[in-house]
């Protein structure tokens, strides 16, 4: 039996608050939708929902890892697991990058967890630089 | 001993990849009918999550078992699946045996176990080869500590 035990010196309690003097832009997302072109595909009830960061990736630990609660999550993953795992991590809405829209039951359940989804025609990267000009942050407040 | 307000407990089922991660939403949706605290119910969350996801990719049979005290939450989820040969090297940031497959579906970055680590206040991890993998997890109030 092999047994690993957290020592006292590793603990940590809560995540690190964003407090490192940066002003942070929070952007609601129907100025995301509009910024990205991008269409909505669930939760016409959301988009006076605030965002206050940006995650981009397709690996599901980049944002599981991180403080992702309340950011607006960019990804080409159109799986049952890229929702799921934005409903973790409380991020606040899912846009799928160069038009990709997800099979229908994912859509549900991203209705179920109320997690407005969006498509946009533009790549990762492009997406990505069009946030970034309009002043919003990456999840650790980076710009 | 604090008295335990709710003991719950959720199969996992062995290799069942489209239900992965349906335990812990609905861990998660439980917590906040209790109206835990918030910071505590989303580390417990991700936890589960992660661990959950390592039960369908690399374990066996398993469950997610919480128990709900006022101030902390007790999480262990476990397994009867091969078992970890080196839990030293699973708990290194990067080490993965995840197949291609789970690769091309955003997991097996090798940061499970280590993102588990890092939200949990408490933190165990057991195995044993050909018999299964334990994670024993506990979570404190933001407001306690
Ligand atoms: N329940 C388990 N049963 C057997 N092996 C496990 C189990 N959990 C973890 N492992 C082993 O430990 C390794 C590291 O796990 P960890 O969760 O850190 O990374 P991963 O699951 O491979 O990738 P990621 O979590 O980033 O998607 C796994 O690749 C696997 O070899
Ligand atoms: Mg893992």
């Amino acid at each position: 039996m092999c047994i690993i035990r957290k020592t006292a010196h590793e603990f940590s309690y809560g995540f690190p608050m964003h407090c490192n003097g940066i002003e942070y832009k929070n952007m609601k997302l129907r100025e995301i939708q509009d910024i990205l072109d991008a269409s909505l595909i669930i939760g016409e009830a959301h988009l006076d929902r605030e965002v206050h960061t940006c995650g981009a990736s397709d690996l599901m630990s980049d944002i599981l890892a991180r403080l992702a609660e309340d950011c607006v999550f960019l990804t080409g993953l159109t799986t049952v697991h890229a929702v799921r795992t934005a409903a973790i991590s409380g991020v606040g809405a899912v846009v799928f990058v160069r038009n990709k829209i997800p099979p229908e039951d994912v859509i549900a359940m991203a209705k179920e967890e109320e997690i407005p989804l969006f498509t946009s025609p533009y790549s990762m990267f492009v997406s990505c630089g069009r946030l970034h000009a309009k002043g919003l942050t990456g999840l650790n407040g980076d710009r | 001993m604090p008295d335990i307000l709710f003991e719950k407990s959720f199969q996992i089922n062995k290799k069942d990849f489209v239900h992965a991660g349906e335990a812990s939403i609905s861990a998660k949706n439980l917590l906040k009918s209790l109206q835990m605290d918030a910071g505590m119910i989303r580390r417990a969350s991700i936890c589960a999550y992660e661990g959950e996801m390592n039960v369908v990719m690399h374990g066996g049979e398993g469950h997610l078992a919480l128990a709900i005290e006022k101030n902390r939450i007790i999480l262990e989820i476990s397994d009867n699946g091969p078992g970890i040969a080196d839990t030293e090297m699973a708990m290194k940031k990067g080490f993965s045996t995840a197949s291609d497959k789970f690769r091309e579906l955003g997991f097996g970055a090798g940061m499970g176990l280590p993102n588990m680590k890092k939200n949990a206040d408490e933190f165990e991890l057991s195995s044993r080869l050909g018999e299964g993998t334990r994670v024993r997890m506990a979570f404190f109030t933001d407001a306690a500590v």
